[in-house]
């Protein structure tokens, strides 16, 4: 029985036979050795679409990947398998011709021991301190970075939590980053601070509430931005927010346009003129604050500034909520119908605010082995790459090489085909990488020219799968960037 | 190990997929509907293959004569499709495909209100239909080549929820050389466990036709010792016509005890049909027509 197999890839632990696969027929014993059985993916557009693949013109019902006759196709590192330890050359180097220049693809996937996530969720919630740790399942997973204007970022992975700490902190650690790439929700707390789900593409769950939308600033930073279209409308405009609430009269901008003091006096702490702290704390009413009812923020009116007929305009930082009044000859406020010029301005908050999202960059190095598989001589790879000769891409999707040395690169994971991440028991993320360059570059570099076929013989050998190319993404065969 | 993984295509379907399960779930109704019924399904996917495996070694056991107990609803559903077909070797895992399908569709549809929908767990189907609602299915005669060769109307009126296939190219093992059997039933547990049984009778003695023991190709099949095909050569008209007539009157039993409504039983170039496939419901298809 020595030639079985026990995969361990789910629970139902198959004992697998060489030659055979598992219940999944995904996994399958080769020679003793477990490998993944998912097809190459090949990505294809039409000759004569610039844009997104349109395989079904006539019945838009589903396509089973079956490859598309007369379609231009660029096979994807997914499923093709890696070479490690890449003293070989990689699994597919794949030649094709685009717009007359012989082009050659070297596909590949990477293990990447050294790999990581940066996460950017749209939030102004508070998520926890910098630097604080980031954990999933009680195991630290990452960290909390730098905050950027309206959003939170973690630094998540790396080769720290991955094969520097305990085994269980490594295994997380995986299984958290493979859930992130491929699209899953991922529960995170941070030390002293919320807890969050995070999915590429979907809006943010921070302490069990929803993220809608970005406001447009801060309380102050409304008021910065849009005191001149207001000016003329009202007299008065207080922006509540719960870090910043911006009164436009008292504000710099108010100054600016030269507005008399209205005399709307808000709770809280003023920090400068026309902007004051603890206004409102968190909540579900106006803007995310606890504000239900506006006139609740307003402490006085004072009798020396304001007068009858004061127009006064309170709206929150997202301009989904918003009240107009009148001072009546007692200096009440008294609500009234908004006019249409300055309902429009509101309207354009709203319209500024962009929906809250999180956003998931999978970063990773292409180390010197992986390189191996392209080149002998793979510092050649890394300045080809640099001089912009070499295009690389993960599963079809465009990465941003960072400067300096090596190949590290940052790629968003929704613009990678579905399914296109692995991982190994190291734990080490798998993912798909590709390197396009003209054929002439690439013997020049010093390439397994003896490994090269046409794309139309990978085609041909059946183990490829097709999906639609994604518009959205540059075409890696086309010339310049 | 891999966890569930849930994701949704291009195309707005879930797919759900753990192991050997791998589902693709589509819902038609109003969209908060329609996502309820995608969270629904997600949420009891999950953790459903653990469930499983922790009665794997009692679900492989053939059925003798005590019905056997399970906890898990799925494996008692198992149990309770396989239990008619036990006069021959059976296990409840000849169910399983169907009802994993028939359990999360259950799941999803649950208080919401849907025209209708489906869990597609590799080809073994689960559906739900309101009132007026129809589905039409497309049937595989030839799992080997893959092109359509049929398709079926499947009415709410009618007391159809589940499609099977079964066939020795597929993924499951056949004691039979049948291409292909697909079965219509109430529930996609009682086709799969149906459809398993009728390939497993669509037989003849024939030279060339390969067979070697079920747990020299996987040690842990439910099949134990048991003869499987591995190859089929080409067979005569007369070879293909009664290996299909012992699975038609095969078929035509289950019909007639009410455990299915209807089968189309392909080998070769030659098909036949049983109940409700019999009839109007199966249309010829033209080409480029996409299935289910």
């Amino acid at each position: 029985m020595s030639d079985l197999v026990r995969c361990d890839a789910c629970p139902v632990l198959c004992r697998i036979r060489d030659g055979r696969a598992g219940a999944c027929d995904r996994y399958a014993n080769q020679g003793g050795e477990l490998v993944r059985l998912d097809p190459l993916l090949v990505a294809q557009r039409t000759l004569d679409h610039d844009g997104a693949m349109v395989p079904f013109l006539q019945s838009a019902e589903e396509w089973d990947g079956a490859l598309v006759a007369g379609a231009e196709s660029f096979i994807t590192g997914v499923g093709s398998t890696t070479t490690y330890p890449d003293y070989k050359p990689a699994p597919f180097i794949v030649s094709s011709k685009a717009g007359g220049v012989d082009m050659v693809t070297v596909v590949s996937e990477g293990i990447f021991s050294y790999c990581g996530l940066k996460v950017k969720i749209d939030t102004d919630r508070f998520l926890g301190d910098e630097q604080k740790a980031v954990r999933c399942q009680g195991e630290q997973v990452g960290h909390v970075s730098t905050a950027e204007y309206g959003s939170q970022m973690l630094a998540l992975g790396g080769v720290r939590h991955l094969t520097g700490g305990s085994k269980k902190e490594g295994a997380v650690t995986c299984q958290m980053m493979l859930d992130l790439c491929q699209g899953g929700a991922v529960e995170l707390s941070v030390d002293d601070g919320a807890a969050v789900v995070v999915q590429a593409g979907q809006a943010p769950i921070v302490d069990g509430a929803h993220e809608e939308r970005m406001r447009v600033g801060c309380g102050s930073a409304t008021i910065g931005m849009f005191a001149p279209q207001w000016h003329g409308l009202a007299d008065e405009v207080v922006v509540v927010d719960d870090h910043i609430t911006g009164v436009l009269s008292e504000h710099q901008a108010g100054k600016f346009l030269d507005m008399p003091t209205a005399g709307v006096r808000v709770r809280g702490r003023r920090s400068t003129p026309g902007r004051y702290f603890q206004v409102a704390g968190h909540g579900d009413g106006w803007g995310g604050t606890d504000v239900t009812d506006p006139l609740s923020i307003i402490d006085r009116i004072e009798a020396k500034n304001a007068w009858p007929g004061l127009r006064l305009l309170m709206v929150s930082t997202t301009g989904e909520d918003s009240a107009y009044f009148v001072l009546d000859d007692d200096l009440a406020p008294v609500a009234a119908e908004m006019p249409a010029s300055l309902r429009a301005v509101v309207d354009r908050i709203a319209e500024n605010c962009e929906p809250a999202l999180c956003s998931v960059l999978f970063m990773a190095g292409a180390g010197g082995s992986l390189r191996a598989g392209v080149t002998e001589n793979p510092v050649r790879l890394t300045r080809s790459v640099r001089a912009n000769v070499t295009r690389v891409s993960c599963g079809g999707a465009p990465v941003y090489i960072w400067p300096g040395g090596g190949i590290t690169l940052m790629v968003d994971v929704t613009r990678m085909p579905i399914g296109s991440f692995g991982y190994v028991p190291t734990p080490a993320l798998v993912a798909p990488i590709e390197f396009t360059l003209p054929l002439a570059d690439y013997e020049a570099m010093g390439g397994y020219m003896d490994a090269v076929q046409s794309v139309d013989e990978v085609l041909a050998s059946g183990v490829a799968r097709s999906l639609p190319w994604r518009g959205e993404n540059p075409w890696p065969l086309s010339s310049g960037n | 190990m891999n966890r569930p993984e849930a994701v949704f295509g291009a195309d707005g379907r879930l797919f759900l997929r753990h192991g050997p399960i791998e589902l693709i779930v589509e819902m038609f109704g109003a969209e908060a509907e329609v996502a309820r019924a995608y969270d629904q399904a997600r949420q009891y996917a999950d953790g459903l293959l653990e469930e499983l495996v922790k009665e794997l070694t009692l679900l492989r056991r053939p059925l003798g004569a005590a019905y056997p107990m399970f906890h898990g609803a799925v494996a008692k559903a198992m149990a309770r499709a396989a239990w008619p077909h036990r006069g021959v070797h059976i296990t409840p895992m000849a169910a399983v495909a169907g009802a994993v399908a028939d359990g999360v569709l259950a799941a999803a549809v649950a208080g919401c209100e849907l025209e209708k929908g489906y869990v597609n767990n590799g080809g073994d189907i689960a559906f739900h239909l309101a009132p007026g609602a129809w589905l039409e299915a497309g049937v595989v005669a030839d799992l080997g080549h893959g092109g359509l060769s049929g398709k079926a109307r499947l009415r709410h009126d009618m007391a159809i929820r589940g499609i099977a296939t079964s066939g020795w190219r597929g993924r499951s093992q056949s004691l039979g050389i049948a291409d292909a059997v697909t079965v219509l039933a109430s529930t996609a547990a009682q086709a799969d466990a149906a459809a398993t049984m009728i390939a497993n009778r669509v037989d003849i003695d024939y030279p060339g036709i390969e067979r070697v023991p079920a747990n020299s190709l996987d040690p842990d099949s439910d099949l134990g010792t048991l003869a499987v095909t591995v190859a089929v050569p080409e067979l005569s008209e007369g070879a293909k016509r009664s290996a299909l007539l012992a699975g038609v009157d095969h078929a035509r039993g289950l019909q007639s005890q009410g455990i299915i409504e209807g089968a189309m039983l392909s080998l070769g170039d030659q098909a036949a049909t049983v109940g409700a496939l019999a009839h109007e419901n199966l249309q010829d298809l033209k080409d480029g027509e996409n299935q289910l």
